[in-house]
């Protein structure tokens, strides 16, 4: 049953490097701003993949 | 302020794209014939040849969909969404291309090798080492380029897709590592370096997480960019896409063991899997609520669009299937739907539902921008749409009716406290079901050939769009954010952070060579009678490897008293130490083996091996004449052995020069015994081999008699 020892040790030091990975985009200040990237993704180019206005329906 | 010009390289994009849809294609194609070869046996071919038959045929199935199909699904959006995420192109167009005649040429030696029979015998983990090492270097070859996109990006911001990606990235190099952990015989042979119960662990928590972060994860970061895309709108709420990842990804890796339910694994170790199965339900449906509720103010346009139709059913399907999942993921439950056709109907639910449809309406999206014309035909994508759901309809409902009327009748008693149904009566009431499964993965398969001729015509009608230019600001980076021009050093240093998280985590797959020695030293029989296999069996068991016999018949019984009637004492986890791979089986296509040793006779095996339905009629079973004429490659018994003793098999020293010998003599004895039920057969055949394998499972324990009793139950 020892592997289980290694799966455990494996899946604990991928789950620390997600959490390392967490606290460094807090850090990083990547979620200090959670209104403005969901609508940034839609303004590209300019072949009609801008944001679609409210009011259009 | 400074402007970059720069463009966006669709080449890559376009490649993947085509590989994705034409390997969508085979792979549902080889799905469709699989399907109709349980329907209808004479599709085996078996007796012309061995290539063709289903235990062969699977494998090819499930990899083509999973690493052919989704695989490229993955890169074909990788390639298109990243670069424009991040202001910046691809970081190298070289590796872009290493990379995708790398992956395709993978898929190639994939499968013709398991059309060879060069398999390890563990699910979608099947491919021989040499393929494992050449998954690898592309799989570190994709890495590298995605790492390095990420390095130069001149959005500072990481979209919540980017972050599915690289999660995605790491853990499938890490799971892929350590279940490929095999001790080459030769060339095209390999044994898992854990055997048993440890093997089954290893097997799962990779079977998983393949599904969670192969399957799903990379496909969440696919929706986020091509369904707010599509719909014109912003995700729902960003704030609930970055809670439901991280609780995502650190849920799913323990969810592994709700494969192993009711087997020789430790009970704590199956309720850690039960829970943490449970609790996915959470952040599962976080991200099905986020796209569906994107879609608000927006429902008519889904009634217009075939890409929004497509991605509303594929969201839906992955929240019916991450209800699902946890639910069968219950003791309770787990118990009915184990080894049973629920498990495909939950499986093809989340294939056809979540990576097909979104799969296809990320094409219909996506064609039409690379090649700057309208999609050929609404209504013809309108009509795939149609057809794909009522497929996948066709194909889950037959399979949840097959599992439950299976299960009622394997459990039934009669009053006098016999078993009223026989295997093959079980059999029987189900073929009508695998008919419809068949038909209704066809009709999946047309839709998707509709998509194909679609998308063609649009291509053809329209100019490709090579590069895409664009002009950004030199580095937003300067430009948005509160931190000062000090930090913008630190900053661009956090990604190499990344990155070399990143590699130590991968890296650890290295290190864990050492553990493996480790376990094999500590892999103390628990059980004294169990002995390794015998020479001849060794190769028999290879042959039950070679034509993947565990796709059809499992073998671990499990403590419920209908089991331990129908099949004799429940499985201890002492049996399989020395089983490299495991052979446990996922599903019950055909009747458990785990204690089929002594049950028949020699000659009721050559028999059924040579054609099923004169031991059983009925049967669906593949025949297999061709072991009849092959002979047991001998001259490769001495590496057999010497692989097995490195992993702790306790072969007496210098077995190797006296194992043909003993193997002989084995042989000669079965040969001897066919003789006596008028059966004339050369000992040297692979039959021989098989027949001796198949008359040892689970005789171990009854040999000094361990308190075993024939059908006692806890």
């Amino acid at each position: 049953m020892n592997v289980l020892l290694l799966l455990l040790l494996i899946s604990l030091v991928i789950a620390g490097g997600f959490l390392l990975a967490f606290f460094w985009s807090v850090r990083d200040g990547q979620f200090d701003d959670d209104y403005s990237p969901a609508r940034r993704i839609l303004f590209e180019g300019k072949t009609g993949s801008g944001k679609t206005k409210k009011q259009d329906n | 302020m400074q402007l970059e010009r720069f463009s966006y390289d669709n080449t890559i994009s376009r490649m993947f794209a085509i590989a994705t849809i034409t390997w969508g294609a085979v792979g549902m194609l080889l799905g469709v014939i699989a399907a109709f070869q349980l329907a209808f046996p004479v599709l085996n071919f078996s007796e012309y040849f061995p290539h063709l038959a289903f235990g062969r045929l699977r494998p090819v199935h499930t990899n083509a969909v999973i690493f052919a199909f989704v695989g490229n699904g993955i890169f074909t959006a990788v390639y298109y969404a990243l670069p424009r995420l991040l202001k910046a192109p691809m970081w190298s167009r070289r590796l872009g291309l290493i990379h995708f005649w790398g992956w395709q040429s993978i898929i190639v030696l994939a499968a013709l090798t398991l059309l060879m029979g060069f398999t390890t015998g563990k699910e979608y983990a099947e491919l021989e080492w040499p393929i494992d090492i050449l998954i690898t270097l592309i799989w570190v070859v994709f890495g590298i380029n995605m790492m390095g996109t990420i390095l130069k990006r001149r959005e500072r911001h990481l979209y919540v897709a980017i972050w599915f990606f690289l999660a995605s990235w790491v853990t499938v190099a890490m799971l892929h590592i350590v279940n490929s952990f095999e001790m080459p015989v030769s060339l095209m042979k390999s044994y898992s370096w854990y055997a048993g119960v440890q093997d089954a662990l290893v097997q799962w928590w990779y079977g998983h997480n393949a599904v969670a972060f192969f399957l799903t994860t990379p496909y969440l970061g696919l929706m986020y960019y091509f369904l707010p895309k599509a719909a014109g709108r912003p995700i729902y709420s960003y704030r609930l896409s970055i809670v439901h990842f991280w609780s995502l990804i650190f849920i799913y890796i323990w969810a592994g063991p709700h494969h192993l339910l009711y087997t020789a694994l430790p009970d704590w170790a199956q309720s850690l899997g039960t829970v943490f199965s449970i609790m996915l339900i959470l952040p599962s449906w976080g991200g099905m609520l986020n796209g569906l509720f994107t879609l608000r103010g927006a429902w008519d346009r889904v009634r217009e669009d075939p890409v929004l139709k497509f991605f509303v059913v594929a969201v839906t399907c992955y929240g019916m299937a991450t209800f699902e999942g946890p639910m069968m993921s219950l003791k309770n439950v787990n118990a009915i739907s184990h080894y049973s056709d629920w498990t495909i109907a939950h499986v093809h639910i989340g294939a056809l539902g979540w990576n097909g449809f979104l799969t296809f309406g990320m094409m219909y999206w996506l064609f039409p921008k690379m090649f700057n014309t309208p999609l050929y035909s609404r209504k013809l994508a309108g009509t795939h749409f149609w057809i794909g759901t009522l497929g996948i309809i066709l194909y889950a409902i037959p399979m949840y009716w097959s599992a439950f009327r299976s299960y009622f009748m394997m459990k039934a008693f009669t009053p006098e406290g016999q078993l009223e149904y026989q295997f093959m009566d079980v059999v029987q009431t189900v073929m009508p079901f695998y008919v419809m499964r068949a038909l209704g993965g066809t009709i999946y398969l047309v839709g998707v050939v509709l998509m194909i001729y679609n998308l063609w015509k649009t291509a053809k009608a329209g100019n490709f769009l090579k590069e895409e230019f664009v002009e950004v600001p030199a580095t937003i980076a300067e430009t948005s954010g509160p931190k000062d021009k000090f930090w913008h050093r630190v900053i661009e240093r956090k990604p190499v952070m990344l990155l070399v998280l990143s590699l130590i985590v991968v890296g650890i797959g290295g290190l864990v060579e050492m553990v493996p020695t480790f376990l094999v030293k500590s892999n103390i029989p628990t059980i004294e009678s169990v002995k390794p296999y015998t020479p001849l069996e060794l190769h028999g068991r290879d042959i039950y490897l070679r034509d993947g016999c565990y796709n059809c018949h499992s073998q671990m019984i499990r403590p419920f008293r209908h089991e331990v009637v129908r099949y004799g004492e429940y499985s201890k986890a002492g049996e399989f130490v020395y089983d490299h791979p495991f052979q446990w089986g996922s599903k019950r296509t055909g009747p458990d083996l785990a204690r089929i040793g002594g049950k028949y006779p020699d000659s009721w095996h050559f028999h059924h091996m040579y054609d099923p339905t004169s031991m059983a009629p009925g049967s669906i079973m593949p025949s297999y004449p061709y072991l009849f004429d092959s002979k047991i490659p001998v001259n490769t018994t001495a590496s057999k052995i010497h692989a097995m003793r490195k992993m702790g098999v306790p072969y007496p020293d210098g077995y190797e020069s006296q194992a043909n010998e003993d193997l002989k003599v084995q042989a000669e004895q079965i040969a001897a015994s066919l003789k006596n039920d008028k059966i004339e057969i050369a000992a040297d055949r692979e039959i021989i081999a098989l027949i001796a394998y198949l008359q040892r499972l689970g005789t171990d324990i009854r040999a000094t008699d361990i308190g075993a009793k024939e059908g006692s139950v806890q």
